[in-house]
């Protein structure tokens, strides 16, 4: 069936930090880009970012690329590609900068240079004490970002497409990639975006768990569409759990909590972390603490009625610490735990909250998947940057701050890297005569399924499996058994129903192809963490408690078809830098 | 039987209470299922404005460290910061 059909130059899927960092690339380049976002681009889920961006400006302190790039490969557990870390490193003060004179907002000292506060994970001299590196906008960060970035597109005239939803992606025959068919939801209809060049920017899919710090808007569509197309989704077993979300609601109480001197406690009253991690304690990196907190919870020292959270306590501050250093913590303890902190502790569990893997790139942004013996051969016309890309800097566990730099670095880099090809590809591509039949076929089944499954009821079995199979600990018994039934699940999910059929602004049919995207990502997830027989970073597994660098010291590629599993070696090689050598990792 | 919605601007509405942060997600979700329908059309306009104000506006509004100038946008919040979330 012949859709209607536009032509761009570019387009761009997503219009948060990374999406928005991109097309400003290429708008002021002259060309014409048109970026697709389910909401509007300011809605976007960057908005959330506190803490703020990660860049050695060494406005505080001596600091420089190089500590900031050993901080990360070590972050990463060394499953970092060093290239990309380098690259990330020596281009972030740069990027901050760019978007300082762009207009954000950025917290200042009485010299008038950027405010940096400091972050766990981050290190002078290469982990010898802590530095400050963190560059916001009070705890406005994202927010200041996103609009800084929207309003600079607009006088760029990018072209954005707001609450329109990408499909799946196209590809010609020899794996070209032409565009993506999308439907606007005002209307129902599908139209066909024909692109000399694709980018993906559509953030993280951590809804694929119950306890999500993540909003509702995280479903991985990127990741599906690629699954879908045959790309492979790299190191998708490694997912961040933060340690403080409010139990039972998943909001995030950030770091700086127990930066200000909040800390943990389990059911006794005791002070546990100074066990775990004797010199950062609750301090130390977020894996650590939310390792030690599930064992407390799992030995049975779990604070309440089920012995099922960990406190975080904080009164001992005093209000005005609370109120003038933590804005905004009281409200969300009192709306989501209905404990007032300024008296009683938050109850708190490790929280899904950063997904490290994603559509595996290049530094350039360039898509790469292996072909002709090559594990890194690029992907013409396709790109990809921000959470949904895996370049990979973040490896097996990422750095507080270093994601939204990740937004800056690579929304440019991969913007750069388009530029370049289109100037190499003139001219469009022919789009293949059934480019829109595979989305029109998923609609087709959707609408015409009858006696089939609740999407709501899908998507519920789906976290619980993930949150129960999946979480901070890893058991073999229950990977095994989460992969039977995650692939049930799946099954599952290829026949849900909705009873509303119509076409205008049909939220049930919304919901129904996200979580066709939530399902692969979950898939994935479960079937590369049976798959990885040791414990590196965020991926910890009971039977195998130790990371084993002679076997496993290699990315995983989970491709869609048969659920089949792929390797490529972890690159050690940085630019210019000397190689950091992996070494026993403690804080 | 004739369409109760037939501009679907409930289903808009609906559309428009996904945010980027997790706490509207979590209240207005609340909203939706609980009090939305019972809203005189006055109201849903009201309600409809509020969600084209920027997230971080809207939840220092709805958890109430901020205030509406406009008395019926502080009505409406008011019922929103009564959402029970626990
Ligand atoms: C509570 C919280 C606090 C955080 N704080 C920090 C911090 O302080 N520092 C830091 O570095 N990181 C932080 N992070 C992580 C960081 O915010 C995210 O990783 C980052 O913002 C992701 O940006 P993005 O541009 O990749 O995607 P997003 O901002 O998530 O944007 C995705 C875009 O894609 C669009 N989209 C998705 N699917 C489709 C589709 N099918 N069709 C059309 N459009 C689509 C969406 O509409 C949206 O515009 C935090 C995360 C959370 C949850």
């Amino acid at each position: 069936m012949a859709l209607p059909t536009r032509k761009f130059d570019a387009v761009i899927v997503g219009a948060g930090g990374a999406g928005m960092r991109a097309s400003l690339q290429l708008a002021e380049a002259g060309l014409k880009v048109a970026v697709l976002s389910k909401v509007f681009p300011t809605r976007s889920h960057t908005v959330a970012a506190q803490g703020g961006i990660g860049a050695a400006l060494g406005n505080m302190g001596e600091d420089s690329w190089l500590w900031h790039m050993y901080d990360t490969i070590k972050g990463s557990d060394y499953l970092g590609d060093q290239d990309a870390i380098e690259f990330l490193c020596r281009m972030a003060p740069q990027a901050v900068i760019e978007l300082e004179h762009f207009g954000m907002p950025f917290d200042r000292n009485e010299d008038g240079t950027v405010y940096q506060r400091p972050f766990g994970g981050h290190s002078q001299n290469f982990g010898e004490r802590p530095v400050q590196r963190s560059c916001c906008a009070a705890d406005r960060t994202g927010h200041a970002m996103l609009h800084t970035l929207y309003q600079r597109n607009v006088r760029a005239n990018t072209l954005f497409f707001v609450e329109w939803m990408a499909l799946d992606l196209i590809r010609d025959a020899s794996g070209q990639v032409l565009g993506v068919t999308a439907m606007e939801m005002e209307t129902g209809e599908v139209w066909i975006f024909h692109a000399r060049a694709t980018l993906f920017a559509t953030g993280g899919a951590g809804r694929i768990y119950s306890a999500s710090t993540n909003a509702f808007i995280n479903t991985g569509d990127g990741l599906g569409m690629a699954a879908r197309a045959g790309i492979p989704l790299e190191d998708m077993e490694f997912w961040q759990f933060h340690p403080t979300g409010v139990a039972g609601a998943g909001v995030l109480i950030t770091e700086g909590v127990r930066g200000e001197g909040g800390y943990l406690l389990n059911k006794d009253g005791e002070r546990f972390m100074e066990r775990y991690a004797p010199t950062m304690k609750d301090l130390a990196s977020r894996d650590v603490v939310s390792r030690a907190m599930a064992t407390e919870i799992k030995e049975g020292r779990g604070a309440g009625k089920e012995a099922d959270h960990i406190l975080l306590k904080l009164d001992h501050l005093g209000l005005d610490v609370i109120e003038k250093r933590l804005p905004g913590i009281r409200e969300i303890a009192k709306k989501f735990a209905n404990v007032d902190p300024v008296k009683d502790p938050i109850p708190v569990v490790p929280t899904c909250h950063y997904q490290m893997g994603g559509v595996p790139t290049n530094y350039h942004g360039e898509v790469v998947a292996p072909a002709n013996g090559n594990p890194n051969t690029v992907v013409p016309g396709f790109y990809a940057a921000g959470e949904c890309a895996c370049a990979s800097v973040h490896g097996a566990n990422r750095l507080g701050t270093n994601s939204l730099t990740d937004l800056l670095v690579f929304g440019r880099a991969s913007g750069e890297s388009v530029i370049r090809f289109l100037k190499e590809n003139p001219g469009h591509k022919d789009l293949p005569v059934d480019a829109g039949d595979y989305s029109m076929q998923r609609i087709a089944r959707l609408d015409g399924q009858t006696g089939g499954e609740s999407v709501f009821e899908v998507g519920a079995e789906m976290r619980r499996t993930m949150q129960a199979h999946c979480g901070v600990f890893r058991f073999p018994d229950m990977l095994q058994s989460g992969v039977q039934k995650i692939k049930a699940v799946a099954e599952r999910a290829k026949r849900t129903e909705i009873k509303d059929k119509s076409k205008t602004f049909n939220t049930a049919r919304v919901e129904a192809l996200e979580l066709d995207n939530l399902i692969e990502v979950a898939v994935a997830t479960l079937v590369s963490a049976d798959a990885r027989q040791e414990s590196r970073g965020a991926h910890d597994r009971a039977d195998f408690a130790k990371r084993d660098d002679v076997n496993w010291l290699k990315h995983t590629l989970w491709y869609r078809d048969g659920s089949r599993l792929d390797y490529k070696p972890v690159n050690l090689k940085p630019m210019t830098a000397q190689t950091f050598e992996p070494k026993v990792r403690s804080y | 039987m004739t369409n109760p919605d037939p501009d679907r601007s409930l289903d808009r509405i609906r559309w428009r209470c996904r945010r980027g942060l997790l706490e509207l997600d979590l209240i207005l979700a609340r909203f939706l299922e609980g009090g939305f329908e019972r809203l005189t059309p006055a109201q849903q306009e009201t309600f409809s404005g509020l969600l084209g104000r920027a997230d971080t506006d809207l939840w220092d509004l709805v958890s109430g460290r901020s205030h509406s100038a406009d008395q019926a946008e502080e009505a409406l919040l008011d019922t929103l910061r009564r959402v029970g979330t626990v």
